[in-house]
């Protein structure tokens, strides 16, 4: 069976709400935080249902309506959502409502929404979709789970149409304790340096990103999902060697085949070292394209080289401010592989490959 | 070789007993483990009781012996419940074939960051700085992995109560279609002031007992605990020659889609997981045994669960009951906790008592099992809500 | 009372994060919850907190709420009847 991506919604700190644009221009952030780039959500979402609804529920039932709306599908045949973190504004709001002294004279509202499973809820509650509704919190796993999730319901013959997302939001907060946890590179002055810098520490980044899978041909369909592979703690890089050919040998492929590397490079230069290492083992001589200097590092960012990937096999072009290793290929591009680690804890493959 | 996905291993610990064989006793003599809080430290002590673990957190780990001082009361129920699981099922080493670890949790590291963050939130200062490394929910699952030494596959599921039902079901999903061939799966919460404010501002917790089923109910009692399974392929255990303990047959996940936290009048959500269950495990309701239900105490799971079950079996209800009121509601641990109870349920051929229960619910035409006795046991049923309209069940079933 | 009413709307509407209302929407004798304005049990709850955070009116019983919270002058009626006492 094969798995289509049928539509995408992106919201992201680059104008990636728009289906039609593709990194035409892109956004530079000042300093080592990449706030989201909001769609008019008046025009998406129901002003009235909006009330209740925190950021990252706007930024996730906005997602999800955009890649609906674009893959044409009205009723999805499952949810499925990755977010480490969750609601974290909600559950701020409500630490800071009881407090330590626990008042009594505090309201649920914080404390419903700060429910892991909030954004995959709502959704279910706008579509009134009575279906499967999942929600992963493994860190650099999240979205993965999501997507392999997705993958076995098509599998199982459990539906033909099936929404996975990627959601994670940050906030005042949250950016500051990760820099207190000294995660954040504290000289970067414009997010779009981040490859030129070679010290240890991250830019932090938000996103809701969605998909719709489908196991459909269709002319609408960006791409074939053609594999999905983690490794939890490698030991070494023949074990991430050793993944990366779980992704290949099922579908009979080889090095030779790929096309294109999506790498998860964050500027941490421990981290990056690993993907420098992986490039050198396996010796391509492909374009090498980096994303998280537009999207900022976050546990589910995996989502947006999904879409990086299927853009660039549906458009057969690789937008100029992704490369990070120039060979000239703006046709016939056919593999796009993505490898993604968090932390060095949650490594991830990704294949994505042309329709037919 | 066929597609059954078997269960050889549990473990348990709530506040009714610290591991299998405490919890059943439990169960038998009707013992309830609510109580006056001990342990955790809020506003609301002498006023609300909980079905806390009767161990300090100094006393979880000195059992576990965790190799990092870090660690959240979370992390060691979880610890202590999912290696009970393992050494049940008689698993020595980890990588001998490819093995998941699949937990939830609802509060993840809640039960000791939220003091930090409270402290950050009002104060601007953190001394506590590495627990916000383990706040989220995913990092008790990779400690508890690495204490298991389990590496081939980790994932953490948050649904909220039905959490750790789902992680049960994905857990099954990823072996039927081969990409594991034995997981262990299940869930753990720790009791938060967090979510004690969270459920008191709704206004659903109950002073006293807690009386799920009962006409008078006034909401539910908070428990903390870990519950884990091990599920191995039906290959896996024709090749190892192991007695399983009971086959997992089916299971089924809906949303009710009717509001974020309440169920629907009707309980069309729970229904259809139920219905689903029985689909996949190719049962019908008639054959049925017992159902352990979700039973959490409050008006409008109890009245919403009841006639969910009256959609499905008429005027033949099977024998149910609620265990919450041995247990509190345990919130993301409640679906491991309630598998563990499930699979007892089959091993013992007893059936367990839904406590406290005076006056039935006049709109229900069925009355929950009042006593534990033994009874013949083919099919149980384990339900398992949520907010965000969760619905998740179970079906467990004999060799 | 119907300039009470009227600034109780207001802070209602707030309160409730009812951002796309505008008060002259929402009549004084409107029923709130339901058909009406399609408020739910968790409004309940934050009008509970409301009047007793604002008002200094406790309301020891949810299901109590029901009838108090039917519209704004019924709300408004029960903050006069209470606030002397």
């Amino acid at each position: 069976m094969k798995i289509y991506i049928r539509g995408i919604g992106n919201i992201s700190p680059q104008r990636t709400f728009d289906n039609d644009e593709f990194l035409d221009e892109v956004v530079n952030h000042e300093g080592n935080r990449l706030n989201l780039v909001a769609p008019p959500y008046k025009e998406i979402l129901n002003p009235r249902l909006m009330r209740r609804m925190s950021k990252i529920i706007k930024m996730g039932v906005a997602a999800a309506k955009i890649c609906l709306d674009e893959s044409e599908i009205e009723m999805p045949d499952a949810i499925i959502i990755g977010t480490a973190m969750g609601c974290v504004k909600d559950t701020e709001t409500f630490l800071k409502a009881y407090g330590p002294e626990e008042s009594s004279l505090i309201t649920p509202t914080a404390f419903i929404r700060s429910t892991h499973n909030t954004v995959g809820g709502q959704i279910a509650l706008l579509l009134k979709c009575n279906q499967y509704n999942f929600t992963y919190v493994h860190r650099g796993f999240s979205f993965e789970s999501a997507v392999l999730d997705g993958i076995l319901k098509l599998k199982e013959g459990e539906g033909n149409h099936i929404l996975v997302g990627g959601v994670d939001e940050m906030t005042d907060n949250s950016y500051l304790i990760k820099g207190h946890l000294g995660k954040l590179k504290p000289e970067l002055q414009n997010s779009l340096d981040l490859f030129n810098t070679k010290s240890p520490g991250i830019s932090a980044g938000e996103g809701s990103i969605f998909f719709l899978l489908s196991n459909q041909e269709n002319e609408k369909n960006y791409a074939e999902l053609s594999g999905l592979f983690m490794v939890y703690k490698p030991k070494s890089q023949t074990e991430i060697q050793m993944a990366l050919q779980h992704v290949l040998k099922p579908k009979d492929l080889e090095l030779k085949d790929i096309d294109a590397i999506i790498i998860g490079k964050n500027g941490d230069q421990d981290q990056d070292a690993l993907y420098d290492e992986f490039l050198q083992e396996i010796q391509i001589d492909v374009p090498v394209l980096g994303y998280k200097h537009l999207c900022g590092e976050y546990e589910t960012s995996s989502a947006f080289a999904l879409w990086l990937a299927a853009k660039v096999i549906k458009e057969q072009n690789i937008p100029k401010s992704t490369i990070i290793k120039n060979i000239d290929k703006n046709s016939g591009m056919k593999h796009v592989l993505i490898y993604n680690h968090y932390r060095s804890v949650n490594h991830s493959f990704y294949l994505v490959s042309t329709c037919s | 070789m066929s597609q059954d996905i078997w269960v050889t291993g549990m473990g348990t610990i709530s506040s009714i007993g610290l591991n299998v064989e405490e919890s059943y006793a439990s169960l038998l003599k009707g013992e309830t483990g609510i109580a006056p809080m001990r342990y955790l430290e809020t506003r609301f002590k002498e006023e609300y009781p909980v079905g806390e673990v009767k161990l300090s957190n100094d006393e979880l780990k000195h059992i576990i012996q965790p190799t990092t001082p870090i660690i959240s009361r979370t992390i060691l129920l979880g610890a202590i419940a999912a290696k009970e699981a393992v050494k049940s099922a008689g698993i020595h080493d980890p990588n001998e074939f490819r093995t998941g670890f699949i937990s939830a949790t609802s509060v993840g590291g809640m039960d000791i960051s939220e003091n930090v963050y409270q402290e950050y939130l009002t104060n601007g200062t953190i001394d506590d700085l590495p627990y916000m490394g383990i706040h989220d929910c995913g990092s008790s699952t990779e400690i508890i992995a690495d204490l298991l030494g389990i590496n081939d596959f980790v994932s953490t599921i948050s649904t909220a109560c039905s959490s750790s039902a789902n992680s049960i079901m994905f857990g099954a999903r990823l072996i039927k279609q081969g990409i594991l061939e034995r997981v262990i799966v299940g869930g753990t919460d720790a009791l938060t002031r967090f979510t004690l404010n969270g459920f008191n501002s709704l206004k659903i917790v109950d002073k006293e007992q807690c009386q799920p089923f009962d006409a008078n109910r006034r909401g539910l009692n908070l428990g903390e605990g870990a519950g884990f399974i091990v599920l191995e392929s039906d290959a896996l255990v024709q090749k190892t020659g192991k007695k399983p303990l009971c086959k997992l047959g089916g299971y089924g996940n809906t949303n009710d889609a009717f509001h974020q936290t309440a169920s629907s009048p009707t309980g069309d959500g729970a229904a259809n997981a139920m219905r689903k269950a029985m689909k996949i495990a190719n049962v019908n309701p008639q054959d049925i045994s017992y159902i352990n239900v979700h039973g959490t105490g409050t008006p409008n799971n109890d009245l919403s669960e009841g006639n969910a079950l009256m959609q499905i079996f008429g005027d033949q209800v099977p024998v149910c009951s609620s265990t919450k009121a041995f247990t509190g509601h345990t919130l993301g641990a409640a679906g491991g906790i309630e598998a563990v109870f499930s699979v007892l349920a089959l091993q013992n051929q007893a059936v367990f008592p839904n406590m406290y229960l005076d006056t039935p619910i006049s709109e229900h035409n069925f009355i929950p099992n009042q006593e534990f006795r033994h009874h013949e046991i083919n099919h149980v049923l384990s339900n398992s809500l949520g907010f965000g309209g969760n619905c998740s069940a179970l079906l467990f079933s004999k060799n | 009372m119907e300039a009470f009413a009227i600034k109780l709307k207001e802070q209602i509407i707030t309160h409730l994060n009812l951002e796309d209302l505008e008060p002259d929407e929402v009549g004084l004798d409107d029923p709130l919850f339901g058909e009406g304005l399609g408020l739910d049990s968790i409004d309940a709850l934050e009008l509970i907190v409301f009047l007793e955070k604002e008002y200094g009116i406790k309301i020891e019983n949810p299901e109590e709420g029901k009838q108090i919270f039917e519209s704004v002058n019924t709300i408004a009626k029960f903050i006069e009847e209470h606030k002397k006492s």
